[in-house]
């Protein structure tokens, strides 16, 4: 069973650094002043990922696109168990919106690992939020995918078909699919595990493959600015303001007061 | 049904130009519209898609028509829907249809088959491409939905346009006809307006109870027009095994279609402190629901989540006990009738938005209401 996840590396902001952080001109997120941490919806990825891995025999392939920096979260991802990883990045790719990832990620799939039986990905990240690479790949590489599962439930080898269990707001669908298969896996599908000193240090030594788009043979015309279809025209911070006008309740009147007011207006309302 | 309305049994989607070429479920169609960028005049109108689920058409959609309404005026254009499932009673695809033109659609697409009753990426995804190839609306609106968020991607990919993400505001630039697509990124911290300038459609996924969402009765005069699709492109590599329903019994309703919620945060201070919220929302026939710092501490389940990382809710009623109001959080919420917050501290935010602002302890101010609602029901 080969198994391919994309991870990523966010920024986290803190609210007072949000200002210093956008460059607003440019309407991108200046990655240099942010804190750099592994997306909190990717941990579930790899944990998944190393679990069907350890059951199923097989091998888990890491991928990630950013800077060099982003290397450090794949070197995490091997501290878990994920046995190769690499890190597609190039000065191109700068800019790339939701559906030119997308194109750069299935082309490293495919480049590095054609023959995959299972893509895993977060379901969105904690920066961009779009939730769109992972059905986006998919649809790249032309195999299904199934969003928000919860829960692998089996995966028949001979058939080459997967049970899953999906999340949706009114309660939980079993899917069945064909493999190969993308899945987006929800937050808490599992717990993910702690990593050993041992395993610490194992990580620290593996090597870490670099591609860039000439490797990975990316069209050029679909990567970066030029190749994202959507622009940011503008990024606002938010402030404590709302169109609300609220009636604020005078300081004479007491508590228990406001609650009769409150009550009336309920029984006006027929809630009660 | 006394209106007129105009039935037409279409079948020119049949040989839409796409499938003359090449088979849409492959994506090697994908990148085909190289000459999208000068063509993009030839796209006019709006598209909404009418989720249904189980064959109940979602609220979310009434919010999309009352604002794909809007901006189709604006743009001095039509307003399209396209409702996807299986109903084996005709007349019910008639009412469903016309309760989608009162509520302001132009033209409605119905697609009915039985392998479509249970939604699937493959068929929906192929079944919408199919119509925006034939149809070259300028806008596409979806339900941010988990069902839209998952297959939204794949059209916009297999139609290599752009697609903005839970968008909460849409507003129309009149020169350059763009939709601007405002939605918050960074964990909510910041709202970047988004366009899809030289591409078309500009699709986006909207989030709900961020709109209208007022269901009007009355009649609007409207086109159907059925389509059987080609059989190759109802295929689905998933399928659907079976369902199971949510059984907490707070969970049956949807916090996003209740009228009265009532939220816990961290001024809750323990786990046992939601029954009491509980308590509360079952005597006001409301649901419970709460803030992050609440789902942080284990108090209760994330499914309960409102704010920027949760639901975005508009009840009419809104009660915040012990929730101090972070804009991650008043992001999900703000849009309520109104407010009630209960809060030792005045100062903060979400007593400066509350319509009735409690000051005090909710282990005190809570038992008073409950009791006070119980006298005034005797009385």
């Amino acid at each position: 069973m080969n198994i391919v996840i994309c991870i990523k590396q966010v920024s986290k902001l803190i609210i007072e650094s949000t200002i210093n952080t956008i460059d607003s001109r440019m309407c991108r997120v200046n990655r240099e002043t942010a804190k750099l941490i592994l997306n909190p919806f990717d941990k579930y990825v790899i944990e998944e990922s190393v679990r069907i891995k350890e059951k199923m025999g097989g091998k888990v392939t890491a991928i990630t696109m950013g800077p060099y920096k982003s290397e450090s979260i794949l070197r995490k991802a091997i501290s878990k168990g994920v046995d190769e990883a690499f890190l597609i990045s190039d000065i191109a790719f700068k800019g790339s919106d939701a559906l030119a990832t997308s194109y750069v990620l299935s082309c490293a799939i495919k480049h590095i690992r054609r023959d995959y039986d299972i893509i895993i990905c977060g379901t969105q990240s904690l920066d961009g939020d779009t939730g769109q690479v992972g059905p986006s790949i998919a649809e790249m590489l032309d195999i299904p995918h199934i969003s928000y599962v919860s829960k692998i439930e089996s995966i028949d080898i001979d058939k080459k078909t997967i049970k899953v269990i999906r999340k949706m707001e009114d309660g939980y669908d079993i899917i069945r699919s064909s493999i190969p298969v993308l899945l987006t896996v929800v937050k808490g599908i599992n717990t993910p595990r702690m990593t050993s000193f041992k395993s610490n240090m194992i990580s620290k030594k593996a090597k870490v493959k670099i591609l860039n788009a000439f490797d990975i043979n990316a069209d050029i015309k679909k990567i970066g600015l030029r190749g994202s279809p959507t622009k940011v025209a503008k990024l606002l911070t938010i402030s404590y303001s709302y169109d609300i006008i609220s009636k604020k309740s005078t300081e004479e009147e007491t508590c228990d007061q406001i609650i009769d007011i409150l009550i009336r207006r309920l029984f006006n309302m027929k809630i009660i | 049904m006394s209106s007129e309305v105009k039935v037409f049994y279409n079948k020119c989607v049949e040989n839409s130009f796409c499938e003359n070429k090449s088979d849409l479920s492959k994506s090697s169609c994908s990148v085909k519209n190289k000459n999208q960028i000068n063509n993009k005049i030839l796209y006019k109108g709006i598209l909404v898609y009418a989720e249904q689920r189980h064959g109940k058409l979602a609220n979310i959609v009434y919010e999309l028509l009352n604002n794909g309404r809007k901006l189709a005026d604006e743009l001095n254009t039509t307003l399209s829907t396209i409702l996807i499932g299986y109903y084996d009673d005709e007349n019910d695809i008639k009412i469903k249809s016309q309760e989608l033109i009162n509520n302001g659609a132009d033209k409605v697409y119905v697609c009915n088959n039985p392998v479509l009753f249970e939604f699937q990426d493959d068929s929906y995804t192929n079944i919408l491409v199919q119509l925006i190839i034939r149809e070259k609306p300028e806008i596409v609106l979806i339900s941010a939905t988990n069902i839209g968020r998952s297959f939204a991607p794949r059209i916009a990919s297999r139609i290599y346009t752009g697609l903005a993400a839970d968008c909460i505001l849409l507003k129309i630039d009149s020169e350059t006809r763009n939709l601007q697509q405002i939605r918050p990124v960074l964990d909510g911290k910041i709202m970047a307006t988004i366009l899809t300038p030289d591409n078309r459609p500009q699709i986006s996924t909207v989030r709900s109870n961020i709109f209208n969402k007022i269901k009007t009765k009355k009649e609007r005069k409207g086109e159907i027009f059925y389509f059987n699709t080609n059989p190759k492109l109802l295929k689905s590599r998933t399928e659907t095994l079976g369902f199971i329903k949510n059984v907490d019994d707070e969970k049956t309703i949807k916090i996003e279609d209740a009228d009265v919620v009532v939220a816990g945060g961290k001024g809750v201070g323990e786990s046992k402190g939601f029954e009491l919220i509980k308590e509360l929302a079952k005597i006001l026939g409301g649901v419970v629901a709460a803030s992050k710092a609440a789902v942080d501490a284990n108090w209760i389940s994330s499914m309960y989540q409102i704010g920027q990382t949760g639901r975005t809710i508009s009840p009419k009623i809104y009660i915040a006990c012990g929730i101090s109001g972070q804009i991650q959080h008043n992001v999900g919420m703000a849009s309520s009738d109104i407010i009630i917050s209960i809060n030792k501290d005045h100062t903060c935010p979400m007593m400066q938005i509350a319509t009735y602002a409690l000051k005090g302890d909710m282990y005190e101010i809570i038992p008073k209401i409950i009791k006070k609602i119980k006298l005034y029901k005797k009385t």
